[in-house]
């Protein structure tokens, strides 16, 4: 049997890949990655149309696809999360379709249940054998996990692998199987290195974020789940990133042995690993270097699924286990829901990723965020997008003060107790817009460029179009 | 209080504005390009309007662009600029 293929034109070919169908892809290459924009030119020059594209992620390196869309090669986009460029361009409202937003764990929930079927899933695998088992963890395009890349690989009709490095069979220690795997087409590079992974990922020096940093990690310590056994998710920003410095810190100083660190994993999780912080690590995607490197070289290091991270249609997930998740946001509005899909002036510029996932999962959700920046205040009446719903969401933490959700009677009373400065959600806000003046609300467009699915795969909010420029 | 030349205050750093000033005969002419023109916009040109008036500004053309400024900073880099173009600093 031979699976190896001379050409991506030639896969798509024998995939049969025809108008009308779905293609995937895994965004573990990030803004590095080349496979997406090659299958889509090469499925442009077939003449194929009308395609939906169904990828984890998208970034600004995936530019081109707004050329497809113009040209009709692509009529329906599905995505996690969309960067700033290239979500400019769809608030503008280039696709008759509205963009559909899932979350990383909604995403292979709904590939699972067949709701979202894929006709043929393009995986970049930077190692591979001739037969399709496959990993992200060797070669010179590693990017550590391939967990976004499950339920492509296991619930495609049809599955192609893209590879620059292609071993002598079998690769061992592979991340997908050959039995899952139709065509393996060798290339000259799946992404460019240097937007894969960040060289390092750096703690902020600006004093307001390491105020709000250290106020995280006091609520954290003052919340009651910080003992052994203690499990923990952070954002690769920086406040995030020193919040769990100043965590890390505080387990050591007490001895607390935490079971597990969560998601996205940076070096500085990889440092809470070594440090005895958490005994394993569940990555579902490696944010830097240091975390490629230990999810390469330490088995306490454990590539997890998206399904295993967040689904909500698995039997159980990750995040169902999980204490504290450290979440960022562009707005939070009284009550609690979040924002993470829009920018100030109403653009597309993210999206969920595993934020609903983690807050819904957690026992302990906490956002935290400036009072304002450049001006606008971070508490508004209601968020632009409602990307997590309020329910999820148990704590804000500003430099300003820490504002509960009033749910959370028993969080609010353990943080007053340890001497806290416990604000209310609506003082925080009018103290906010004493600074920074009350901002005019944003006109709304009349066009509904996306849908936003939740946690719970129901629909729960709606993303217009911007006008004017 | 006469603009006699071209001077400039701040930079286009976030949460900062930058303003020019230059003579202009006659005619007191505004330019506001600002990140946070939907929210803010009309309170902005307010308070450049007002500084200059405090300073008695009449034949002048300001620009500012500002990148999301508190209303002190605004007020602070437009005093300036003012100032700088009076050849008082």
């Amino acid at each position: 049997m031979n699976k190896l293929v001379n050409s991506i034109r030639e896969a798509i070919s024998l995939s049969g890949l025809k108008d009308g169908m779905t293609v995937s892809f895994h965004h573990h290459l990030r803004n590095g990655d080349y496979v997406l924009n090659m299958v889509m030119d090469e499925i442009a020059n077939m003449g194929i149309k009308d395609l939906t594209v169904n990828a984890s992620s998208l970034f600004d390196t995936h530019m081109p696809l707004v050329g497809h869309i113009k040209n009709g090669v692509v009529t329906t986009v599905m995505t996690d999360y969309i960067a700033a460029g290239l979500g400019r361009e769809f608030s503008r409202g280039i696709m008759k379709n509205p963009i559909q937003f899932r979350t990383h764990g909604g995403r292979p929930a709904d590939i699972a249940l067949g709701k979202t079927p894929i006709d043929v899933a393009f995986i970049a695998a930077p190692a591979s054998d001739s037969m399709g088992n496959c990993s992200g963890k060797y070669g010179k395009s590693a990017c550590g996990s391939l967990g976004y890349a499950y339920a492509d690989a296991m619930h495609a009709k049809k599955v192609v692998v893209i590879t620059d490095n292609l071993v002598s069979y079998p690769l061992e220690d592979w991340s997908i199987s050959e039995d899952y795997v139709d065509f393996v087409v060798t290339v000259d590079a799946v992404g460019d290195p240097k937007g894969i992974v960040s060289g390092t990922t750096k703690i902020t020096r600006d004093p307001v974020g390491l105020v709000m940093a250290q106020n995280a990690a006091k609520v954290i310590e003052a919340s009651g789940l910080l003992k052994d056994g203690f499990s923990f998710q952070t954002g690769a920003g920086g406040a995030s990133l020193a919040a769990a410095k100043f965590l890390k810190d505080i387990m050591l100083r007490k001895g607390i042995q935490g079971s597990f660190g969560l998601g996205g994993i940076t070096g500085y999780m990889v440092d809470m690993l070594r440090s005895g912080c958490f005994q394993k690590l569940m990555d579902v995607q490696c944010f830097d270097l240091g975390a490629v490197e230990s999810i390469r070289t330490d088995s306490r290091h454990q590539e997890i699924s998206a399904m295993h991270y967040a689904s909500p249609a698995a039997k159980s997930a990750v995040v169902d286990s999980l204490d504290v998740v450290i979440l960022g946001a562009t707005e939070i509005d009284t009550d609690f829901n979040v924002n993470v899909h829009t920018d100030s002036n109403g653009y597309i510029m993210g999206g969920s990723g595993g934020h609903s996932d983690t807050a819904a999962g957690s026992k302990l959700s906490m956002i935290i965020a400036p009072m304002f920046r450049a001006r606008l205040p971070i508490v508004t009446d209601r968020v632009n997008c409602i990307s997590t719903p309020g329910k999820d969401i148990d704590v804000l933490v500003t430099q300003g003060g820490i504002a509960v959700n009033p749910k959370n009677i028993e969080l609010k009373n353990n943080l007053i107790a340890a001497g806290l400065n416990v604000v209310d959600i609506h003082d925080l806000k009018e103290k906010t817009e004493r600074i920074t003046g009350k901002p005019h609300r944003l006109p709304k467009g009349d066009k509904i460029v996306a849908e936003v699915i939740g946690h719970d795969l129901s629909i729960q909010d709606y993303i217009y179009n911007v006008k004017g420029e | 209080m006469e603009i006699l030349k071209s001077a400039s205050a701040g930079t286009i750093e976030s949460s900062d504005a930058y303003v020019e000033i230059e003579p202009k005969e006659g005619a007191l002419d505004i330019q506001i390009e600002s990140v946070v023109k939907e929210q803010f916009g009309e309170e902005i040109k307010a308070a450049v309007k007002d500084v200059l008036d405090e300073n008695g500004v009449k034949n002048a053309s300001v620009r500012v662009v500002d990148r999301g400024a508190l209303e002190c900073v605004i007020r602070a880099r437009v005093e300036t600029a003012i100032l700088r173009g009076k050849g008082e600093e």
